[in-house]
């Protein structure tokens, strides 16, 4: 046990707890907080994993704008200030399907390392992250800027109010 | 660096993530949810990133017969950063859907006036007559066969 896997069993101990609070909290502002924790260990967890830029754009993009937007939408849909109690419908199927996934999927990860130990790598600084990108992966690159732009047209067209459109 | 902590991190975070899209009713609260899988994905890249299969001590890999190396490994072991590199583009897209799923869930609250997912009826909805023009259309005689009073729907 070194320190990168004790902080790494510190931060997934985190991440894991808040996203059960997240996924059971009865306070549906106090979800979009735990995912705020939740959202903030796995950046950490990607620092401890060498991956520098996905942690600092992990936390400008997810804990920064998503969930600011998300927050948005709970303000704006009239959301049941305290607690509510008609935030879920009954649980065993749902906690049947996701406990075997994630179970499932932990053991099969489990049995593929058992407790092997790797080398960290390199840090994943921005340089290097960048060149990597503009060299091998300029043409997904593209796309996903023209993908995020038609999402901005998308959700200016669904969410716009056309005059005499009301119904 | 133990890398079976942050996948089992990793797996757990994705079978909440399923379960909150099953348990909770609350459209916002389902998008959190999905928030949760797309994290883990992200966490499993960055973590395959590190540690790859081929790199685990507990399993022998076998070793290459072909004397030279395909183009293909060539390739793999051209690009070091590829986990990230996904990673990256995983949260864009997240970034996409989350504003698309957040207009589709306040359009919902407008003409619903709910976001409870069980509430949404998809075979009670009265079809949509399209899209209308906004300017001032010139008055179109009634359709001369139809009994509609809606207009020539256009």
């Amino acid at each position: 046990m070194t320190a990168a896997d004790v902080l790494m069993l510190a931060l997934g101990a985190v991440a894991v707890g808040s996203g059960v609070l997240v996924v059971t909290t009865r306070h549906l502002v106090r979800a979009g907080l735990y995912l705020v924790v939740t959202l903030a260990a796995v950046a950490g967890l990607f620092l401890v994993l060498t991956a520098e830029l996905v942690a600092w754009v992990q936390l400008l993009i997810y804990v920064g704008a998503v969930v600011v937007l998300l927050l948005f939408a709970v303000m704006l849909t009239r959301a049941p200030i305290g607690a509510a109690d008609d935030l879920d419908r009954p649980g065993w199927p749902g906690a049947l399907i996701g406990g075997g996934t994630g179970l499932g999927l932990a053991a099969l990860l489990v049995d593929a390392y058992r407790w092997s130990t790797v080398e960290l790598p390199e840090p994943g600084t921005a340089e290097r992250l960048g060149t990597e990108l503009f060299s091998s992966w300029v043409l997904p690159f593209e796309v996903l800027s023209v993908l995020l732009l038609s999402a901005l047209v998308g959700a200016i067209a669904i969410s716009v109010r056309i005059p005499g459109r009301d119904r | 660096m133990r890398p079976v902590i942050p996948y089992v991190v990793a797996a757990l975070l994705f079978g909440l993530g399923v379960y909150g899209v099953l348990r909770r009713r609350n459209a916002v609260l389902v998008l959190m949810s999905v928030e949760l899988m797309l994290n883990a994905v992200n966490l499993l890249l960055v973590t395959a990133n590190t540690a790859p299969l081929a790199t685990a001590t507990g399993r022998a890999v076998p070793a290459p017969v072909a004397p030279q190396p395909s183009p293909a490994a060539e390739t793999a072991a051209a690009l070091p950063f590829t986990g990230q590199a996904f990673t990256l583009f995983v949260i864009v897209i997240a970034a996409a859907e989350v504003g698309v799923g957040l207009a589709i869930v306040l359009q919902l609250f407008r003409l619903r006036g709910t976001v409870v997912v069980d509430d949404v009826r998809l075979d009670g909805h009265t079809p949509d007559t399209g899209p209308q023009a906004i300017v001032a259309a010139p008055p179109v005689a009634p359709a001369p066969d139809g009994p509609t009073t809606r207009g020539a729907g256009t």
